[in-house]
């Protein structure tokens, strides 16, 4: 019985756990900022990318379109070398920090937030360009409204990016180290579990994820769809 | 040429909305010439009607006016020092996923009308199109008549000189058709110059002070409504008049 995945899951989350509870914390804390810093950025260069016209415009779509398959681990890559003593940033002593963590997510989940909000919101353009134009909306001006007015595909394309930045381990691993009490996330953890031979807790792990991920679908589901069936 | 007979038509006395010249305009987007070369000056108080058969050039030639297009030759100017306040009704209304008091007051506020006035002066606007109890409703689940008089609202609440319509009945039913011509006839009364393109004669008719009628991209006649209905004077104005009329 004991073996038995579920039952760890279940009895992980009925003991309340207090390092599970640390690790889904911290997961859940990594991924959402990320998440919360690359909407921030990326959801206006998106938008930009859609309403100017300027040199390299088609390289730029193609780039960001092309980096949302980029790999955790160049990722990973990439960060550890900018943070690590020797790199640029290695004052900062960023590396093995969840802050560390953080920016390799936001890394991974920019360019999916910004790829797919510029064709949101190029579609939303299409239909109200003439009448921005006539409304006398400089280019500046018409970004708050197309990204308000397009709130409903952005969260779906933002739950993508969500998707993304919870699944992923390599760049996490590389830059956080899995440090237990610090930089242990889920992803991480279900890693170390499997190689240790511990296969009912890391698949026990694998279900209080999904679990989690599916809950915050299905309430950003169910809001939108509510907002939606209201506002169309 | 002054614009004498404004005041005649001009009941309230109000200023006289400014008038419209096109100057040689001609637009050819890559070499296809789609309109003009056209010189012509809208004065006579209006309401100006543009008619003609389908690729005319009529949405065009609004396109043009209100400044939606840029020729690629000639120049379309206005009298007064600046370009005049100008508004624009679609066929089909553009609206935004919000609801119609916020369409109404992000139009306010893209055109820098202080916070605490927006949402009264969007109410009055509103109010004034039989709109009131949609104020909170979305806009884009609005029946059509609803929509198209939201837009007219909307053009209504920035108050402007200038106002283009292109073909905003199309879609209708004669109720609506008739909220929109009453519209159109009171924007006109307030002093506003209204140009508007129609397929439909009888309301052409009923609407119209001046007639541009265009054909193949070019203005074939502008003459004040009751010539253009009596007696048209262009080959082509007569051949649509009898046309529709057989029709």
């Amino acid at each position: 019985m004991e073996d038995n995945a579920f039952y760890v899951a279940l009895s992980l989350l009925v003991n309340f756990d207090a390092s599970l509870y640390q690790i889904v914390v911290l997961s859940l804390q990594v991924s959402l900022l990320a998440v919360l810093i690359a909407a921030v950025l990326g959801f206006p260069l998106g938008a930009a990318v859609a309403l100017w016209q300027f040199p390299g415009r088609g390289g730029v779509i193609v780039a960001l379109n092309a980096l949302m398959g980029l790999p955790p681990v160049v990722a990973g890559l990439g960060v550890y070398l900018l943070l690590s003593r020797a790199g640029p940033l290695g004052e900062l002593g960023l590396l093995f920090t969840p802050g560390a963590m953080v920016i390799a997510q936001v890394i991974l989940v920019l360019p999916i937030l910004a790829a797919l909000s510029r064709q949101k919101v190029e579609e939303l353009l299409g239909e109200y360009q003439e009448q921005f134009v006539s409304l006398g909306m400089s280019r500046a001006r018409m970004m708050p409204t197309l990204l308000w007015d397009a709130r409903f595909a952005l969260l779906t394309v933002l739950l993508a990016g969500f998707g993304r930045a919870s699944a992923e381990v390599g760049a996490v691993m590389m830059v956080g180290g899995n440090i237990d009490g610090v930089t242990r996330v889920m992803t991480t953890a279900i890693v170390l579990e499997t190689s240790k031979g511990a296969l009912p807790l890391a698949l026990g792990l694998g279900i209080v994820l999904l679990t989690l991920v599916m809950a915050i679908n299905a309430t950003a589901y169910v809001l939108s769809e509510t907002a939606k069936r209201r506002m169309e | 040429m002054s614009s004498l007979n404004v005041p005649v038509n001009n009941p309230i006395g109000l200023r006289a909305p400014p008038s419209l010249s096109f100057e040689s305009v001609e637009f050819n987007p890559l070499g296809h010439r789609l309109f003009g070369p056209c010189s012509f000056t809208l004065e006579s108080p209006g309401p100006t009607l543009v008619l003609g058969p389908n690729g005319a050039g009529k949405s065009l030639m609004l396109r043009l006016a209100h400044g939606l297009l840029s020729p690629t030759a000639g120049a379309v100017t206005w009298s007064g020092a600046s370009t005049p306040r100008q508004a624009m009704v679609f066929q089909t209304p553009v609206l935004l996923r919000r609801s119609a008091l916020a369409n109404l007051t992000h139009a306010l506020a893209v055109n820098n009308v202080p916070r605490k006035v927006r949402t009264e002066r969007a109410l009055e606007a509103l109010a004034r199109f039989g709109l009131s109890a949609c104020a909170d409703k979305p806009a884009r689940v609005l029946s059509g008549g609803e929509k198209q008089r939201l837009a007219l609202a909307r053009a209504w609440s920035l108050s402007p000189s200038v106002l283009f319509l292109d073909e905003p009945t199309s879609a209708l039913d004669p109720s609506a058709i008739k909220a929109v011509e009453v519209a159109v006839q009171e924007f006109h009364n307030q002093g506003t110059r209204v140009v508007m393109t129609t397929h439909d004669l009888h309301q052409a008719r009923r609407l119209a002070g001046d007639v541009l009628f265009l054909s193949e991209g070019k203005v074939q006649e502008h003459t004040s409504a009751d010539v253009f209905f009596r007696a048209p004077v262009s080959r082509q104005a007569q051949a649509f008049i009898s046309g529709e009329l057989i029709a």
